[in-house]
């Protein structure tokens, strides 16, 4: 009996050549972290959640109230112009208009000035594929992508091609501060104002001994009235393509309604601490017709703050989930303290 | 007519000059012997290979989407984000069909070329397999492979017998014999005469059936009879043969072997009939929103795109908005595709894949002591084994061990096995009777009963004539490698153990020949001629031999089943009759496995003219079989009884544990057998399927059983008869063709037996519903006498008319029918043969892991597929839909969000490992939980985890996340700047946030359904961030941009967005919103509606050391079961630990030999049931 027993044991242990290994992750037995909802995880991640989005919406909101931001709409202020841009025979007149505002407090700081578009779908897919990346790196390739703005009837190229560049922003704004005696222009800057990879990587000026031989034997887009070699006379590394108005125009905006960065103030003498109080005056050449689809034009004059420029959203989002955040922690407690109630009762019954 | 069609005529001719022989047939092209499995050569495997593969919906459907790209007033994407995708996909499956296919061209370049000797021209010439033609005469020696179909002329052995082993071919490795006419077996190695021979076979079309084969050889003008007997087909091995010569019939793709190849039914889950349905769904859902989209986008056109045709002209051949609208519907398919993920069938063939090799690998479905793993022979439906609502189970062999003992026998109406002491009764000993008078004993034959011994020692002429038909009647190959070690290779155990019963009592049963058999009688060599077998089927149910004695005697012996032989008994024995019915209902009663021996004296003339007929009918080519059976009939009446015998077929180890188990996991079982009803149900009681708690057990047997059920169900649930049970009204209502019986239930627990007689009624007309109706109010239900084609009907009966998922579970050839039928087959690996393991998807040595196959293996694989499904549709859904709200703000003009590049990774890459991950380690609970709480196996049952209402709320929860992904990144972008006054609302950095933020959302959101981290979660999760961010900087890098211009236009975004504070508060938020909710909506529901699974899970967490208790507890219940032997096993790893106990149960059921197998039920097991349902409130 026993030398059986031995027997069938030691059999009943020996592994024949076909048993599977014993390692962890055959046999499923990997270690492993077994996270749980507890109510302690829980109501933990609501209320942190709910506390941290409650500060830093507060934060939010709080910096997003001392930008100081002047926006105008001046689509309708100059009428004879836009009335004018609306006939695109009229295209070579000038049309000047003048708005003025009054700022009651100094704005310290930086200041920038942007110009704003709605209802202008940059966003469009046609319009958005509409560009040649490889032109705007100074390469001469086929300009397919551009269509419908890729060359005229007559073959002659447009640099640069496609809807995009076709239709850039060419409205200038100047901005006068009206002093006690005289009429001081605010000098502003034009450059810096493009992302340092767009200046310097991402856009280039086909190579030659001077930019306008570099663009021979092509020619402007039709909407444009300077060829693009022109864009900035006084400023060779901010002209031809890698101009930074034209820069922030081609970085196209998500959606219908945006604002591009169109100077920054620079900070001298009379404007050291930022704009003073006062009158000022923008004086706009208005080139840009918006009226045909229903557009609008501002200019913006506005700070920023670390969290970036007015934009309350996030601030206001943050509070009102930060504070549902702890309401439905606090149901949650609710709740499972009434269970637990309910259980011990049934447990002493 | 017909039947000459399908004949098949091989003339073999005198032929010196032709190296062939000639042959005829109505099919017009005989192959020769060359085999082809491949299906692709060089040239022809792309295209046949794309043309299969684009077959598959989700192939041709992004080959659609290629084509639509390829329109440029349509294209809205890159082409590379179809391309990439669809040529990874056809990629994978294309170098796997190749390298298949490869190999199937070496292993046929590898068998075609070997080689075999030909007799051409009177000489044998080597000649390459695919050379072979039919009519060739070829031979064959020990250890070759039969080389096609053949006729076997002659063999080195003597009678010519042929040994063969058919591994190959079915799977079993016992040795099959095989024997040539004697006309052709004279021509022995003769090669002149062998070149000589002449004659005609004719004999059936190519067919699949590998046990059947009729045809006549026509040599000199007589006609033979050829049967399967005289046939070797490809595939087997000779064994134990020196040389064979054979004539080959079918050759190449006409043999029995190929002809059973390729033609495997697939199955499928029901979680794969439900994709496609959602699948579906969400191209239902896609149309209607690009729809949406495109009416959309015709209003704008109208309203707004036509004014702004200053700055973008409408494009070339668009005229109008609604021809705009049109073109967009067709940019929109294209971009949101992503709803119908390509990657998702190939992940969910991935993840089958996976958890069927843990089946394979599991130690604790390993049986040692033959060296069995389990094995996932199918490796598509694991997820469905964790749904399983029906099991039907054969006994023999699945149930029980299928080692047959002789156990009791019933000789002359006195019956032998149990031992009496002086006032009658019955003791239990363990001292065996002493068989050392007879050399030639086996001694691991073991007997209890002294005066069977002292019976045949004394020539008590019943005994004698008892064990002499033993040892005659049945069909067991001998082999003595030893002279007096005989051992015994029997198709049957039973057969077997009734030869070997025979044997140690001194009748021994040493050789057989085609026409003799000798036996050692008492010590004498006896040889008695064999004049006839004839053989049993499952009609007959017995087989008799009509041997010629030494003296001269004529005897006919049979042995079979009762009912069966009772019939065929002389009217003289009606006395002797009745003891041995008393005597085979006590052996029932027990649980043994009872036949009955009868024999009969032959009349000399009588016979000479009944073997005359036999000849004639056996070389018929028509209705063989049906003249056959009426002759046997004829001969076997007025048959006088000789007595009974009764073999023992001990149960598995850890059957009623199992079955205790799976019931409490809510799993009908149903036991199919072929016993009479008396073993059956007392199989039933022993494992615990019948027990004394049950109400009432019914018993169908009456011929027309429709009463019976009415009776039943007035029992059972009076109820069910009126007008206003719902079930009627249904009835009354649909069409009987789709009507799904919902579950319903009984007022108490009731088992039902019902008789395979009774059934046979029952499966016909209207009856069937009743029957189902009623039995599945059952707890258990056991049919006894069935056939295996009832076995199929009943599993079938049961798929048509519930809406259940059915497994089959058997281990013999006759349960392979039923394996098929079911939704899931498993065949035990254990005595009788491997057919059934074959035709199974997945098989194991042992009975009791199918507890761990379902409620371990099959409870994960359900549930990872189901949080796969889920993950994988949401993930899709947020993803995609982020389009549709944008372009509500993009004037419907089909622009994406994200960057093309990020559209083309994000299922590949980006989020592909992470679920996959999941979908292959996660464990909610372990495996010893889900032994020790088999509720929990339960939701699987009813669907619970994955279903269409599951799947709306993944929809929904998508459609969230999607509003929460456009419109925070909106909100924060909208009209604002950097800290540096610098642009930031535009395009590319508003596509980056989107996406970051997306990334991060489903990424947080896979960790949330991880329950299971192992460390390749980990690694996966936190990798594919890493990777997502390291691509991203790289593709938006100066260099790549330089490079490849066209292709990189985000230069700079990665930099100038992601290091902007209010860029990540936006994302934080984001993810807050999307995740918070979930976790609470979680949290909440494992409080207010637990799951089984939420509540194990809870307490599994607070009280550890319950588990100890309750394993304690079961262990105690065991102990107390099992007696004192599971002390003497000393099994040290206790440590709550089930399955250690279980195997703590082995050793102990191992050591002591439990005469009865009836225990008491209940006992010590309601401890730890009390303890589980206290755990689960």
């Amino acid at each position: 009996m026993e030398k059986k027993m031995k027997n069938k044991t030691s059999v009943a242990t020996q592994e024949g050549d076909r048993c599977p290994d014993n390692s962890a992750f055959k046999q499923q037995r990997l270690p492993a972290w077994k996270p749980q909802l507890t109510i302690a995880s829980v109501l933990s991640s609501f209320f942190l959640t709910g506390a941290f989005c409650l500060a830093v919406g507060v934060c939010l909101v709080l910096s997003a109230n001392s930008v100081r931001e002047i926006q105008i709409d001046y689509s309708d202020k100059c009428s004879d112009c836009s009335k004018l841009r609306e006939n695109s025979s009229n295209w070579n007149k000038e049309c000047h208009c003048s708005i003025n505002f009054t700022l009651k407090e100094d704005i310290l700081g930086d200041v920038f000035m942007y110009y704003g578009l709605q209802n202008f779908y940059q966003n469009h897919r046609r319009y958005m594929m509409s560009r040649s990346d490889a032109q705007l790196l100074g390469r001469n390739v086929n300009r397919s992508y551009c269509a419908p703005f890729s060359t005229y009837r007559n073959g002659t190229p447009m640099a640069p091609c496609g809807a995009i560049a076709n239709s850039m922003f060419n409205d200038t704004i100047d901005l006068f501060y009206n002093g006690n005696s005289s009429v001081i222009q605010v000098p502003l800057l034009k450059t810096g104002n493009s992302w340092w990879t767009d200046k310097n990587v991402k856009f280039r000026n086909p190579k030659s001994h001077n930019l306008s031989s570099a663009f021979a034997g092509t020619a402007h887009p039709p909407y444009w009235q300077k060829p693009v070699y022109l864009l900035d006379e006084e400023d060779e590394r901010n002209n031809g393509y890698v101009n930074d108005d034209f820069i922030v125009w081609m970085r196209v905006s998500a959606f219908a309604t945006f604002r591009n960065l169109y100077r920054r103030l620079r900070r001298t003498r009379h404007f050291a601490d930022g704009l003073p109080a006062g009158n000022y005056t923008f004086r706009i050449s208005y080139n840009f017709p918006v009226t045909r689809f229903k557009g609008r034009k501002h200019v913006i004059l506005s700070t920023v703050v670390w969290s970036g420029g007015s934009n309350p959203f996030l601030g206001i989002a943050y509070v009102v989930s930060g504070a549902a955040a702890t309401l439905t922690g606090f149901v949650i407690t609710g709740i499972h303290l009434k269970l637990r109630k309910k259980k011990t009762y049934f447990q002493k019954q | 007519e017909t039947f000459l069609n399908q004949l098949k005529i091989i003339i073999i001719t005198m032929s010196y000059s032709a190296p062939g022989r000639t042959y005829s047939s109505c099919s017009v092209v005989q192959p020769n012997n060359s085999i082809k499995t491949s299906k692709y050569n060089f040239f022809t495997f792309l295209p046949l290979n794309l043309f299969e593969q684009f077959q598959r919906i989700a192939n041709a459907y992004f080959l659609f989407l290629l084509i639509l790209q390829l329109i440029p007033q349509i294209s809205s994407l890159a082409w590379f984000t179809t391309v990439v995708p669809l040529v990874l996909v056809l990629a994978v499956s294309g170098v796997k069909d190749a390298i298949d296919d490869f190999n199937r061209h070496k292993s046929d370049k590898h068998v075609n070329n070997r080689p075999v000797q030909v007799l051409i021209n009177g000489m044998l010439k080597e000649q390459k397999w695919m050379n072979v033609q039919v009519g060739d005469i070829i031979k064959l020696e020990n250890n070759n492979f039969v080389t096609a179909d053949l006729l076997l002329l002659s063999s080195s052995e003597p009678h010519s017998l042929t040994y063969i082993e058919t591994a190959e071919l079915d799977g079993e490795t016992n040795l099959k014999v095989k024997q040539a006419l004697t006309v052709t077996a004279e021509l022995g190695e003769d090669l002149q005469k062998l070149t000589e021979f002449n004659g005609e076979v004719r004999c059936e079309a190519p067919n699949n059936k590998l046990d059947k084969f009729t045809g006549t050889l026509t040599l000199r003008g007589e006609k033979y009879a050829l049967d399967n007997e005289k046939m070797l087909l490809r595939g087997c091995t000779i064994r134990n043969t020196e040389w064979c010569f054979g004539l080959v019939i079918y050759a190449g793709p006409d043999t029995k072997l190929m002809q059973n190849s390729g033609k495997t039914t697939f199955k499928r889950t029901s979680i794969d009939r439900l994709m496609n349905v959602l699948v579906l769904v969400i191209f239902a859902f896609l149309g209607l929103m690009c729809l949406i989209l495109a009416i959309g986008n015709g209003i704008w056109e109208h309203d707004k795109g036509y004014y702004f045709q200053v700055y973008l002209p409408w494009a070339e051949g668009v005229n109008s908005a609604s021809y705009s609208g049109f073109l967009m519907f067709w940019s929109y398919v294209i971009i949101l595709n992503t709803v119908v993920p390509i990657s998702l069938y190939v992940s969910v063939e991935i993840i089958r894949l996976g958890n069927s090799f843990y089946i394979d690998w599991d130690r604790k479905m390993y049986y040692p002591l033959n060296d069995t793993p389990a094995q996932a022979r199918t490796t598509t439906l694991n997820e469905e084994l964790g749904q399983i609502r029906y099991i039907f189970s054969d006994k023999t062999g699945t149930l029980t061990q299928n080692i047959m003992c002789f156990n009791k026998c019933s000789i002359n109406g006195k019956s032998y096995g149990d031992v009496y002491d002086m006032s009658g009764q019955r003791i239990e000993i363990n001292e065996k009777v002493d068989f050392s008078y007879n050399p030639l004993a086996d001694p691991k034959f073991a007997f209890y009963d002294r005066s069977l011994v002292e019976a045949v020692r004394l020539n008590d002429v019943p005994a004698h004539r008892f064990f002499r038909l033993l040892s005659l009647c049945h069909t067991v190959m001998p082999e003595e490698k030893k002279e007096g070690n005989l051992v015994y290779q029997a198709q049957s155990p039973d057969e077997g153990a009734l030869v070997t019963a025979a044997r140690n009592f001194g009748f021994v049963f040493r050789a057989r020949t085609p026409e003799t058999i000798t036996v050692v009688e008492m010590g004498e060599t006896k040889i008695y001629k064999l004049l006839a077998i004839l053989d049993f089927n499952n009609v007959r149910k017995r087989m008799s031999v009509i041997v010629r004695s030494p003296e001269g005697d004529l005897t006919l012996y049979c042995k079979g089943a009762d009912t069966i032989l009772y019939e065929l008994l002389h009217p003289s024995c009606n006395s002797l009759k009745e003891e041995t019915t008393e005597h085979l209902n006590e052996f029932a009663g027990e649980g043994l496995r009872t036949l009955v021996v009868a024999y009969k004296s032959l009349e000399e003339d009588y016979f000479q003219d009944w073997i005359r007929r036999h000849h004639e009918a056996s070389t018929a080519l028509e209705g063989r079989e049906e003249k056959l059976s009426e002759l046997y009939e004829e001969i076997e009446k007025d048959l006088m009884l000789l007595g009974a015998t009764a073999i023992e077929d001990k149960l598995q180890d850890g059957v009623p544990q199992t079955i205790e188990t799976l019931a409490k996991a809510n799993i009908k079982i149903w036991v199919l057998t072929g016993d009479k009803q008396e073993t059956a149900m007392n199989i039933g009681y022993s494992c615990n399927l019948l027990n004394d708690d049950m109400e009432d057990v019914f018993v169908i047997e009456g011929s027309t059983s429709d009463d019976v059920l009415n009776e039943l169900r007035k029992k059972m649930k009076p109820d069910s008869f009126l007008d206003s049970d719902e079930i009627n009204i249904q009835f009354e209502k649909s069409s009987k063709k789709q009507i799904i019986i919902p579950d319903e239930q009984a007022n108490g627990v009731y088992g039902l037996v019902i008789t395979g007689h009774s059934l046979a009624y029952a499966l016909e007309g209207n009856l069937e519903l009743e029957l189902v109706r009623t039995a599945c109010m059952c707890k258990v239900v056991i049919c006894c006498r069935v056939t295996p084609l009832q076995k199929a009907q009943v599993v079938e009966l049961v798929k048509k008319y519930k809406k259940a998922v059915t497994l089959a579970i058997g281990d013999g050839a006759n349960d392979v029918s039923m394996i098929k039928t079911a939704h899931i087959g498993v065949g035990i690996s254990g005595q009788e043969g491997m057919q059934a393991v074959l035709s199974s998807d997945f098989s194991f040595a042992q009975f009791r892991y199918l507890q761990r196959l379902l409620l371990v293996h099959g409870r994960w694989s359900y549930i990872r597929m189901c949080k796969f499904l889920k993950y994988f549709f949401y993930k899709n859904f947020a993803f995609t839909l982020v389009h549709f709200w944008y372009g509500f703000f993009s004037g419907f003009s089909a622009q994406t969000v994200y960057d093309e590049w990020f559209i083309t990774l994000y299922n590949l890459v980006y989020t592909s490992l992470p679920v996959l991950g999941m979908s292959l380690f996660d464990q909610d609970v372990d495996d010893r939980w889900s032994m020790l709480f088999p509720q929990l196996y339960v939701p699987g049952q009813q669907n619970l985890y994955f279903n269409k209402v599951v799947f709306v709320k993944c929809m929904l929860q998508g459609i969230y996340s999607s509003l929460i992904l456009f419109f925070i990144p909106y909100g924060a972008m909208y009209n604002t700047v950097r800290s540096d006054g610098k642009a930031i609302a535009d395009y590319q950095s508003f596509a980056l946030m989107a996406q970051t933020c997306l990334l991060i959302v489903v990424s947080v959101q896979i960790g949330l359904d991880t329950s299971y981290w192992t460390v390749v979660n980990q690694f996966f999760i936190w990798g594919s961030l890493s990777v997502y961010f390291a691509i991203t900087f790289t593709m938006y890098s100066d260099g790549m941009y330089l490079i490849f211009t066209a292709s990189f236009p985000f230069i700079g975004t990665a930099r100038n967005t992601l290091s902007q504070p209010n860029v990540w508060l936006a994302i934080f938020l984001s993810i807050a919103l999307c995740v918070l909710p979930v976790v609470g909506f979680r949290f909440l529901k494992a409080q207010l509606k637990p799951t089984p699974s939420d509540k194990v899970r809870r307490n599994y967490l607070i009280k550890p050391e319950i588990l100890l208790s309750m394993a304690w507890a079961r262990w105690g219940a065991a102990l107390h079961r099992r007696g004192v032997g599971f002390l003497l096993s000393g099994v040290p790893q206790l440590a709550a630990n089930s399955p250690d106990v279980q195997r703590g149960q082995e050793l102990a059921t191992a050591i002591v030999p439990s005469k009865k197998h009836r225990n008491p039920s209940g006992g010590g097991s309601v401890e730890p049931q009390a303890l589980n349902t206290s755990l689960l409130h």
